[in-house]
């Protein structure tokens, strides 16, 4: 096996002198009526160039060269091509958890960058140094929120994410917490007066997302005065955070959760993704994961260490924050590399861009399709709605070599035949003039039957 | 240095400060292709909400970035510089063509959201690696969802849950050996379930007597590590099943450790009723300095109901898809379905190894923790004389004489070129070493780690203090984390 670095005569010569008389004794204390007697009816040991072509069938067989307007929580983005030459470093790539600062500066100080520009960029004070993705980010801030305030209900929006609400109503269930969900208005928005109403005095937050699941942005000054008012917190989610360079963070917010996989990360069929939590100073002490801190070594220089790990697992157990140990770090750094290539001016102008194509993808739709939610703001996706299946219009696009919008059936009966769509500085201008027009034809041919709708949606 | 060391040589390395301390107005690293569509102006679409500034973020050049980040990376140690033997943390070679496969273009780019039809790909990785992990594990049915070990349990205990909820009681309590990793506890507790402390044996066993007077109606699993944080295999383990399962309570597997039995003996054989696994531990995934990780769950056919939804089909015209019609499903625990890059990589691995290369990795694996074993007899105390399976674990008993504790005999370790082992764990045994060397260490590699504990064994005698104040070699010295954690910089402000 290639991957082994010993000779059949070094493991004579190490039988011999730890006085084995062969590989069994070692496996002696496994109960002989357990032990495997047979080989694992698993595919053979394959060369090299047998996987790559094992894997690159998979990857014809995955969508490869379509053009897609797919966002709902992974955005496809350039992604430079040095993150992949930097993250592909033995040095960090086959690093372990920083735990020996001395000789993990490497990892330690990229964190502490990666901590300060998730901080600048949401507009908090503080921001760790990753969670599993924007899902379970979501949750965790919620749960922090239910330590901090010590209240056991907790109110979301209908808008945030329909698979990040099922993750916090996975993990709520045994914490003892209750949900209530607030609908969206004309807008897009959180229903205000809604929202008024289902805040009581024993809510620990409200949790909303912004840009929404819509792609509608929130009035978080708004969201936030009703929440405070009330002594309940704001958690603002932001799944696409490419949003960030153009639009005003929730600086209002007492916990930002983040999925920040626009960020470098590639889209990868889902994960791994690198989610985030950031918060204000006051409330560290409660926040989940690890956090990196500067410190000084013995000589006065200045160095990083993990820090305030009373708060986890390791040290806590049952009363850690939380049970994450393993988080994103990997991830963190692909993301870390992609805010520092494009900085202070390229994400604004990144924003710009996604928000150019969006608007006049939009503009093109609203020629043969309702957009919905119109008067308040959006980033770089809306929601149309079609007098055709939008099933049928992607089966459609799908001979074009397009991937069409989401249909929200499934999450959104309500809306009908509605698709969000995504357009980001990837998208161009004649993929968007191509599903326009199959738009259209679709709406102007007859029904397509049934047989051919195709449940594109899960 | 009073011993030389053959593993290493110091060498100069690069100082490099914040990359804010590099910026300067006007540098870019970054250039956009024209617009194909009319500008357009973000005051007027975004109102109010459009964003004025964007505070300190960084404007620097592309050569700057690799330089810092390249500079920064060289301050690391990695698997691929030398033996990393953290115990318990299988630091085993991460194979390159993992990466490879990987970042090919219809897997790395693949949206979570496409029509199934043109996921076929993707769904044939993730049935084709939960076939091999069942047959690997001898379970019944698994969940890939779980983004890694921590969370694998959680999404175990929840099925632990469902179950016994399915019966009518969801019961209160969760045995743990006082010899379990952290994250046992807190995920019971995540749970709602109440931790049960259970002793070990002189041995580093589970004392089943004492878990047979502890288990009741009252418990709903007992998470065993097998081997346990000793590295021990619990003998008596189908005892421990029939004790759990006597009274309707689950034995869940946390197979942190599972590098000792892949190939060789499988916990569906020995009673277990669920686990876990961490394909950045035994499968070859890159730990990337913390994660990700990834940790399915293995369950026998009774708690397939309860898998996370979705799960993969085989759809009646032969394709795959995803089943979402899950009415005992316990949820989701994650956005759409699991850390698909890092099953990728696992694939690829086992595909690498085979059934033959399964069994020998297991084989060197406890192979060379004996190795270690033996070489290191004598110089340090052995707590637990019972049989080692892939890792061992000392105590500093001898060292503590001179003052010396496992933390510096690690921080010494650095200066003879090796990433320390896991100290101060298990928690029952005071002043852990806890040594894993994996299957990825030649006889040689293993013989020079063996010189440099020996060595520092003798330094202990001979100069303590110049083990208590390693390591003397390294970019910074010990670091004042006391200071770190009583008034937290937690991010970076201008002066």
């Amino acid at each position: 096996m290639r991957y082994l670095p010993k000779s059949p005569a070094d493991r004579e010569a190490i039988l011999k002198s730890i006085g084995a008389r062969s590989i069994d004794d070692l496996f002696a204390p496994i109960p002989t009526e357990y032990r495997l007697n047979r080989d694992l009816q698993i595919p053979r040991q394959m060369a090299e160039s047998e996987i790559v072509d094992w894997f690159r069938e998979r990857s014809r067989e995955n969508g490869d060269a379509y053009t897609s307007f797919l966002g709902a929580g992974a955005y496809f983005h350039y992604r430079p091509v040095i993150i992949d030459a930097l993250v592909s470093r033995g040095e960090f790539l086959t690093a372990y958890t920083p735990y020996q600062a001395e000789i993990s500066q490497g990892t330690l100080q990229s964190i502490f960058e990666f901590q300060t520009m998730i901080s600048e960029l949401t507009g908090m004070e503080v921001a760790n140094a990753s969670m599993y993705d924007g899902s379970t980010a979501a949750t965790e801030a919620v749960m922090m929120a239910v330590r901090l305030t010590g209240r056991h209900s907790v109110v979301i929006a209908r808008s945030l994410h329909p698979e990040y609400q099922e993750v916090l109503s996975t993990y709520a269930r045994h914490q003892g917490l209750a949900l209530t969900t607030v609908g969206f208005a004309d807008n897009g928005r959180i229903d205000l007066k809604e929202l008024q109403q289902a805040i009581t005095p024993q809510t620990a937050c409200v949790l909303i997302q912004s840009p929404n699941f819509f792609g509608t942005i929130e009035d978080h000054a708004t969201i936030a005065e009703i929440a405070h008012k009330n002594g309940a917190m704001l958690v603002v989610s932001i799944a696409e955070v490419v949003s960030l360079g153009i639009v005003e963070p929730p600086r209002q917010a007492d916990i930002v959760a983040m999925e920040a996989q626009s960020f470098g990360v590639p889209l990868g069929f889902g994960g791994p993704y690198c989610g985030v939590i950031a918060t204000r100073e006051q409330y560290v002490r409660q926040m989940p994961g690890r956090l990196v801190g500067q410190t000084t070594d013995r000589n006065g220089k200045r160095g990083f260490v993990l820090t305030l790990a009373t708060r986890e697992q390791h040290i806590r157990r049952e009363k850690a924050t939380s049970n994450i140990c393993t988080n994103q770090a990997l991830v963190a750094l692909m993301v870390n590399i992609f805010m520092t290539v494009y900085g202070k001016v390229g994400l604004r102008e990144l924003a710009k861009q996604n928000l150019a194509k969006t608007t006049y993808a939009s503009k093109e739709f609203s020629r043969h399709a309702k957009v919905l939610f119109p008067g308040a703001p959006r980033f770089n996706e809306f929601v149309i709605q079609t007098s055709a299946d939008p099933y049928a219009i992607n089966n459609r696009l799908l001979e074009h070599k397009i991937i069409g919008g989401l249909p929200l059936k499934k999450f959104y009966p309500e809306l009908g035949n509605a698709a969000l769509w995504c357009c980001t500085e990837m998208t161009s201008r004649s993929a968007i003039d191509v599903a326009v027009r199959t738009a259209g034809e679709a709406r102007a041919s007859s029904r397509v039957p049934e047989a051919d709708v195709e449940e594109v949606v899960r | 240095m009073k011993h030389m060391t053959r593993k290493a040589t110091r060498h100069v390395s690069q100082n490099e400060g914040l990359i804010f301390e590099k910026s300067s107005v006007g540098k870019a690293a970054w250039k956009l292709p024209p617009l194909d569509v009319p500008e357009v102006d973000a005051n007027q679409l975004l109102g109010d909400s459009v964003r004025k500034d964007l505070g300190n973020m960084p404007e620097v050049s592309e050569i700057e970035i690799i330089r810092h980040f390249t500079r920064l990376s060289t301050w690391n140690y990695a698997i691929d510089l030398g033996m990393y033997p953290l115990g318990s943390c299988t630091m085993k070679y991460n194979p390159r063509v993992n990466e490879a496969v990987a970042r090919l273009d219809g897997l790395a780019n693949g949206h979570p959201y496409q029509p199934e039809k043109i996921s076929q790909g993707a769904l044939r990785i993730l049935k084709t690696l939960s076939e091999c992990l069942i047959e690997i594990t001898g379970m019944d049915a698994i969940t890939l969802q779980p983004a890694a070990g921590a969370h694998g349990e959680l999404t175990g205990l929840l099925m632990v849950r469902a179950h016994h909820h399915s019966k009518g009681h969801p019961r209160k309590k969760i045995l743990i050996p006082d010899s379990a990793h952290g994250t046992n506890p807190a995920t019971a507790a995540t749970v709602g379930y109440a931790v049960e402390n259970l002793r070990s044996n002189s041995q580093g066993m589970v004392d089943t007597t004492a878990l047979a007077a502890q288990m009741n109606e009252d418990v709903a699993a007992l998470m065993l590590t097998n081997p346990n944080t000793l590295g021990v295999f619990e003998q008596e383990i189908h005892k421990i099943a029939d004790i759990m399962h006597a009274k309707g309570g689950l034995l869940y597997m946390d197979g942190a450790n599972m590098n000792a039995l892949v190939g060789k003996v499988r916990p569906g054989d020995f009673g277990v009723d669920l686990m876990h696994l961490n394909l950045h531990k035994t499968f070859s995934t890159p730990h990337g300095g913390g994660g990700p990780g990834s940790g399915p769950v293995a369950v026998k056919q009774f708690l397939e109901p309860f898998l996370p939804k979705p799960v993969v089909i085989t759809k009646p015209d032969g394709t795959l898809g995803f089943e979402y019609n899950r009415p005992q499903s316990v949820g989701r625990v994650r956005a759409f379905y699991g850390n698909f890059g890092m099953f990728v990589r696992a694939l690829a691995y086992i595909f690498a190894n085979g059934p033959d290369g399964l069994r020998q990795t297991t084989e060197d694996a406890v192979l060379n923790a004996n190795y270690i074993r033996k070489g290191l007899d004598g110089a340090y105390d052995l707590p637990y004389a019972t049989p080692s399976m892939h890792e061992v674990v000392f105590s500093d008993k001898l060292q503590a004489k001179q003052g010396v504790r496992t933390m510096d005999i690690a921080k010494r370790l650095i200066d003879y070129g090796f990433h320390p082992y896991t100290t101060a764990f298990p928690l029952i045994v005071p002043g852990a070493l806890m040594i894993e060397p994996t299957e990825s260490e030649s006889k040689e590699e293993m013989d020079l780690f063996i010189e440099a504990m020996r060595s520092i064994a003798d330094e202990v005698n001979e100069d303590p203090q110049l083990v208590l104040e390693a390591p003397h070699s390294t970019r910074v010295s010990r670091l004042d984390e006391v200071t770190a954690a009583r008034k937290p910089i937690l991010r970076w402000k201008p002066q």
